[in-house]
């Protein structure tokens, strides 16, 4: 079970949350004016990264408030949680400074993950 | 070297020592026809049937660890075909087809044992889906038959049928040739099979990237053993295939969640079927070893961590243990998580990629192993025609664009 520091409440355990998916993944403003692979990007592809991943979470059973978390998908260990509206701190100096960083392969350089990708 | 019982006597005069190796462990040649990425059940499946039904014998097996070490090792062994829409029906189904003779057809015990699965209902809602599954299915030509609370016992005397209980049997659907089989001989029956066909499995042998020339077509991969050439790449990379396909520049729908899975301590025969239920979410039945093989949904949040959350377990065992209180005193044995690949509508892809010589067959999330005869079956023809078979060609990326999805996650024939 992961320790996870809400924003606003501190560190709780995992059992208050909810997993919210992948973070800043902005709805087109005008969905009839982008193609359908832009939509079906925006709707169903994710960046899946094997490291570092921007996700939302929900202390549900807390705040009841939305937030985002930086959090290693090899190890699940959680480096930074930020408020929702906050820009996403510079993912380069997190690896840096983490306890136990993730090898150079599992870091994420090719991830895009502040938005959906299209397909091809 | 054809296995027997004649075979078993005679190496038993040499104390079993001359058993000959089960497949070659050839290094890689500089090139091939066909190259799969990823040597778990479905991967070695699909080298088995190109060599033996497409004539395509110059393939490759790549994997970054051991054969079947990913999710073939780690699954609870559920066979079924009970799947709410057509397609899923007929692409599962085919694969129950081929499970029948799987045995005689490597020669390899994969000890598949039909021994039905049973869909529990708690309610009136319960009710009334699992009686519209059983019609879908017989009209999609799948056997899956309602019983009431008695036939369900009289099929599993374990179940308590008793009305004042907290989540009372309504009754159940039955799928009959359901059942399991066992998850490592499946892998090593296809990977002996495909290997005496001329396949060249390359264990401990990572990907890390895909070539492509320069009209965008793929022309091999890069791996830990240097380039390999090769005109055609299938990936069949279970939780990884979002990390493989990206080396293509594929963005895929796909998003990686750990699912656990655990076995008890061995114990007498007790269990006599596969025994699901969604309202209280999870699944149960018994290896031939005595455990007990349970299991239940995918952890939260996505990750690559082949662990997942203790409290995840604790439901599941939560809900084994309302539905069978004569199992509140068992000790568990084993507990693992494998990473599975999951599309928004919970089914898979088997297809061709935008990227030419490109194929993939992932998305099979938590019910995979049960699909994998047909799935290599189907996913050889794809590679071997440049073209579908007629079961996969609904299971496209493009679904997702042009919004034809094959939505099982809503009709949750299964546990999700």
């Amino acid at each position: 079970m992961l320790l996870i520091s809400c924003p606003y409440c501190g560190a709780r355990p995992e059992l208050e949350f909810s997993h919210g998916g992948e973070a800043h993944i902005a709805r087109p403003a005008d969905p009839s004016a982008v193609s359908d692979e832009a939509w079906a990007g925006y709707l169903y592809h994710r960046s899946n990264p094997r490291g570092l991943h921007i996700e939302r979470w929900r202390h549900t059973h807390g705040c009841g408030r939305f937030f985002n978390c930086v959090r290693d998908t090899v190890s699940d260990e959680i480096l930074a949680t930020y408020r929702a509206g906050e820009a996403p701190p510079d993912l380069t100096t997190l690896v840096s400074s983490s306890s136990s960083p993730t090898p150079p392969s599992t870091a994420p350089e090719a991830q895009p993950a502040h938005s959906p990708k299209a397909t091809p | 070297m054809r296995y027997s019982a004649l075979q078993l006597i005679k190496q038993a005069f040499k104390a079993h020592q001359d058993w000959p190796e089960q497949w070659r462990s050839p290094e890689p040649k500089a090139r091939y026809d066909v190259i799969i990425v990823g040597a778990g059940g479905h991967g070695l499946a699909t080298a088995y049937y190109l060599a033996s039904e497409h004539g395509v014998r110059n393939v490759a097996v790549l994997d970054k660890g051991w054969l079947g070490g990913g999710n073939t090792g780690r699954n609870t062994t559920i066979i079924r075909s009970n799947y709410l829409w057509e397609e899923s029906a007929a692409l599962y189904d085919h694969a129950v087809k081929l499970w029948g003779d799987l045995s005689q057809a490597l020669n390899y015990n994969v000890m598949y044992s039909p021994r039905g699965v049973m869909m529990l209902a708690h309610n009136v809602h319960d009710v009334q889906v699992a009686q519209r599954h059983v019609h879908a299915n017989r009209l999609a030509g799948v056997d899956n038959a309602w019983l009431g609370p008695e036939a369900a016992k009289a099929f599993c005397d374990p179940l308590n049928i008793s009305n004042n209980i907290r989540y009372p049997v309504m009754g159940a659907a039955l799928q009959r040739r359901g059942g399991v089989a066992r998850h490592d001989a499946v892998a090593w029956g296809y990977a002996r099979a495909a290997s005496a066909l001329g396949v060249d499995i390359i264990e401990n042998c990572a990907v890390t990237g895909i070539d492509r020339d320069a009209h965008g077509a793929v022309s091999g991969v890069q791996t830990a053993k240097g380039p390999i050439a090769a005109a055609k790449v299938g990936v069949v990379a279970a939780g990884h295939t979002s990390v493989l396909m990206d080396m293509a520049g594929v963005s895929m729908p796909l998003e990686s969640y750990p699912l656990q899975a655990l076995v008890s301590e061995p114990v007498k025969p007790i269990f006599p079927c596969v025994v699901m239920s969604n309202t209280v979410h999870a699944y149960i039945s018994q290896s031939d070893k005595g455990e007990l093989v349970i299991g239940a949904g995918t952890d939260a949040y996505t990750s690559y961590a082949q662990t997942g959350g203790l409290h995840i377990t604790q439901h599941t065992l939560d809900a084994i243990c309302e539905l069978f209180p004569m199992f509140r005193r068992m000790r568990m044995l084993r507990n693992w998580g494998g990473i599975v690949d999951v599309t928004p509508d919970r089914s898979p892809i088997l297809a061709k990629t935008p990227v030419s010589g490109l194929y993939v067959n992932c998305g099979w999330g938590t019910g995979g192993f049960k699909a994998t005869p047909g799935s290599g079956h189907v996913f050889a023809h794809t590679i071997a025609r440049d073209e579908p078979h007629a079961i996969n060609a609904p299971f496209t990326i493009e679904r997702f664009r042009t919004g034809r999805l094959i939505d099982e996650a809503a009709a949750a024939a299964v546990a999700h």
